[in-house]
C-alpha cells in the first residue's frame, strides 16, 4: 500500500483545511458511499459464528462459536465443492495464464503499424461482451440438434447423435476454460503489450549485433523484460485460487454437470440466497475469503524469497 | 529504424520466424471473429436455414423478421429501457464520484490523503463477501429498488487509482497554482481547467463504468424481483439459457422452436452491438488511458 500513499507529513489539519476545505466537503460523498456499501458489510461477517435470525439481526443474534464451520466440515459435499473450486481455478490458471503472453510478444513482431492496431482492436473486442452473453452462444453453438458445431460434427461424419456439451460434466471444464481464453486473451495482454513498449530498444541492437535474429530477440530481450509483470500477474492470479468467479460458473450450471460445476461461490449463492441460510452461506465464504488470503500471503512471500518482484 | 533494416536483410531464420507469427495471428483473429460473424449472419437469416445447417458464414435466405418480433416483445423493450437507464444514470454517477474522490487525493499537500486513499483501496482486498452484502442491502431497504444498481459500487478502487494517478502526473501543478493565485476557487479550477484536460481519461472510465453496467447481471440476480426493473441480461439469461421464449413465440411446434433458435441469434446481437460500438468509437483514447493504468503510483 505505500505506493499508493501520496504522503502528507508536515501539513497541519488547519493549514489544509483552510486551503481546501472545498475539497474536503466533496470528498465526504465518496467516503460515505464506500463505507456504507463496503465497510458496513464487513461488520456483517461476524454472523459466520452467530446463530443468525432476521429479527435479532446482526448484532442482536447469538453467538455459537465455530458451529457453522464444523458443519461445514462434516458435510458430504465439502471435499468436492473444494476440489471442484480448485482444479478448475489451477486449471484455468496453468492453461489460460500463457495466452495472453504469447499474443502480445507474437503481436509486437508485427512492424506493420496498422495492421498491429487492428489486431489489437478485434482481440479486445470479447472483453465487452457480457458473460450471460457469451455462455448464451456457447449454449447455442453447441445444442444437440441446432447447433452449429454438432451440424458440422455430424456432416464432417464424426458423430452420428448431436452430443449434448453443455450438460455433458467431461466437457465442463474445458468449455469454461476455452470460452475464459476467448473472451480474455486480448484485453489480458494490455498489460504485456505496454510492459514490452517501456523496453529500451538499445537491448534489441545490442542483440542484433550479436547475431541475435528476429526470435532470439523475443526470446532473449522482450520475454525477460517483460518477466517481472509476468511475476506479478501471476502473484496476483495465485491469490484467486479459491476465488473462481460466481457468473460464469453459475450461468454454465445445470442439473446434470453440477458434480464438476458446484464451486464455493456458487455453493454459497444457493445455501445463503436460495435456501436462506445466512450465517450458514456466510461461514462458508469467510473461509473461502481467509484461505485466499492465506495463499496470496504465502505466494508474495515466496516470490520475494526467489526474485526481486512481490506486492509489496 | 527497424523496418529499413528488415526491408535491407531478412534473414532465413527471420523468415521462418515471421511466418509464425503471421499464421498464429491469423488464427487468432480469425477465431476471435467466426462466432460474432457467425452470430450476425444467423441473425439475418431465415431460422429454418440456421437449423439445417446452411449458415456457416454468410447469412441465407435473407430477413430481419427476427428483430421485428424481438422489438415487438414487451419483455425485452422493458429491459432494454432499463439497462439504458441503469447505464447512462449510473455511469454519470460514477463518473462524478471518481472525480471528486480522486482530485483531493492527488493533492500532496492535502491532509489524510494517505488514510482517506487507504480507506478506498482495502476494499480491493478485502469485502464482506455475497451474503453481509445481501443484508446490508436488504437493511437499507434497497431491496426491489431500482436504485440497488446505481448506488452500490459508486467508485471502482481500480479506476479511481487511474484517475488520481492522472491529476497527479498529467496536469500541471503550476497552471492550478497561478488559477488559484489569481483567486479562482479549488471547485472552479477543477471545473474549468482540471476536467478539460482530463478529456480522454474520462473517456476511458466512462466506457469501463458503462460497460460494467451495461454487462452487469449479479446485482440484479441478487437483489431485485420485480419484472419491471430488471435489466436486459437477466431476460437474456432466460431466453438465452434457460429455454424460456418470454411469449415471443407462443407455441411448442416445430416451426417455433426453430423460430426459438433464430431469436436468439438476433437477441445476442441487439445486446452485444452497442458496447462494442461505444468502444470503437472510443478506442482511439485507450492507448493512453491504459498506459496511465499502468503507472499506479
Amino acid at each position: 500500500m505505500k505506493r499508493i500513499n501520496g504522503g502528507s507529513a508536515g501539513i497541519t489539519w488547519k493549514k489544509s483545511i483552510k486551503k481546501y476545505w472545498a475539497l474536503y466537503l466533496l470528498l465526504v460523498l465518496p467516503i460515505t458511499s464506500v463505507i456504507i456499501f463496503s465497510y458496513i458489510p464487513m461488520t456483517g461477517l461476524q454472523i459466520a459464528f452467530k446463530d443468525f435470525s432476521l429479527k435479532d439481526g446482526i448484532w442482536g443474534s447469538e453467538w455459537i462459536g465455530f458451529y457453522h464451520f464444523k458443519r461445514f466440515f462434516s458435510g458430504q459435499k465439502v471435499w468436492t465443492i473444494i476440489r471442484n473450486t480448485v482444479v478448475l481455478s489451477v486449471e484455468s490458471l496453468v492453461i489460460s495464464f500463457p495466452f495472453p503472453i504469447i499474443f502480445a510478444l507474437v503481436l509486437n513482431e508485427v512492424r506493420n503499424r496498422r495492421l498491429k492496431s487492428t489486431i489489437q482492436t478485434i482481440a479486445f473486442i470479447p472483453h465487452f461482451i457480457s458473460t450471460v452473453v457469451i455462455v448464451g452462444m456457447m449454449s447455442a453453438f453447441l445444442r444437440p440438434d441446432t447447433g452449429l458445431i454438432n451440424i458440422l460434427l455430424k456432416k464432417a461424419g464424426i458423430i452420428e447423435e448431436g452430443i449434448y456439451f453443455m450438460r455433458l460434466p467431461e466437457y465442463f471444464r474445458a468449455l469454461y476454460i476455452g470460452s475464459g481464453i476467448w473472451a480474455d486473451m486480448g484485453w489480458s495482454s494490455i498489460i504485456y503489450i505496454s510492459a514490452i513498449s517501456s523496453i529500451d530498444p538499445q537491448l534489441y541492437e545490442a542483440c542484433e549485433i550479436d547475431g541475435g535474429g528476429r526470435f532470439k530477440q523475443m526470446l532473449h530481450v522482450t520475454l525477460p523484460g517483460i518477466a517481472p509483470t509476468i511475476i506479478t500477474l501471476l502473484i496476483l492470479k495465485c491469490g484467486h485460487i479459491m476465488g473462481v468467479g460466481f457468473e460464469k460458473s453459475y450461468l454454465m450450471q445445470n442439473s446434470t454437470n453440477l458434480p464438476v460445476s458446484e464451486v464455493i461461490s456458487t455453493y454459497v449463492y444457493s445455501i445463503g440466497i436460495s435456501s436462506r441460510q445466512f450465517d450458514f452461506a456466510t461461514a462458508v465464504g469467510l473461509f473461502n475469503s481467509v484461505v485466499n488470503l492465506i495463499i496470496i500471503l504465502i505466494v508474495n512471500k515466496i516470490a520475494k524469497r526467489f526474485s526481486e518482484v512481490s506486492l509489496w | 529504424m527497424v523496418k529499413k533494416k528488415n526491408k535491407i536483410r531478412l534473414a532465413k531464420g527471420d523468415i521462418v520466424f515471421l511466418s509464425f507469427v503471421y499464421v498464429f495471428l491469423g488464427i487468432v483473429t480469425v477465431v476471435i471473429l467466426y462466432p460474432l460473424i457467425y452470430v450476425f449472419s444467423a441473425s439475418v437469416s431465415d431460422p429454418s436455414k440456421i437449423v439445417s445447417g446452411e449458415v456457416v458464414l454468410l447469412p441465407k435466405g435473407f430477413s430481419f423478421a427476427m428483430y421485428s418480433r424481438i422489438f415487438n416483445s414487451k419483455n425485452i423493450l422493458i429491459g432494454y429501457r432499463n439497462t439504458v437507464l441503469y447505464t447512462v444514470i449510473g455511469t454519470m454517477y460514477n463518473i462524478f464520484m471518481t472525480i471528486i474522490a480522486a482530485y483531493p487525493l492527488s493533492k500532496k499537500d492535502f491532509k489524510g490523503n494517505s488514510v482517506f486513499t487507504f480507506i478506498i483501496c482495502f476494499t480491493m482486498l478485502f469485502s464482506g463477501g455475497m451474503i453481509p452484502a445481501y443484508l446490508n442491502i436488504k437493511n437499507l431497504g434497497l431491496l426491489n429498488n431500482p436504485l440497488v444498481m446505481i448506488l452500490p459500487g459508486a467508485l471502482s478502487a481500480t479506476n479511481f487509482i487511474i484517475l488520481r494517478n492522472y491529476f497527479m502526473h498529467f496536469v500541471p501543478g503550476e497552471v492550478l497554482e497561478s488559477a488559484l493565485v489569481d483567486g479562482a476557487s479549488q471547485l472552479k479550477t477543477l471545473w474549468s481547467i482540471v476536467l478539460p484536460l482530463s478529456g480522454p481519461i474520462l473517456a476511458v472510465l466512462t466506457v469501463y463504468y458503462a460497460v460494467g453496467h451495461w454487462n452487469s447481471y449479479f446485482s440484479a440476480l441478487l437483489y431485485l424481483q420485480d419484472d419491471n426493473y430488471m435489466p436486459l441480461q437477466i431476460f437474456l439469461r432466460r431466453i438465452l439459457l434457460l429455454g424460456t421464449s418470454d411469449g415471443m413465440t407462443t407455441g411448442s411446434s416445430l416451426q417455433d422452436q426453430i423460430m426459438y433458435e433464430g431469436l436468439k441469434y438476433a437477441l445476442i446481437v441487439v445486446a452485444v452491438v452497442p458496447m462494442v460500438a461505444l468502444y470503437l468509437a472510443t478506442q482511439k483514447h485507450f492507448k493512453k488511458g491504459i498506459m496511465i493504468g499502468a503507472i499506479k503510483g
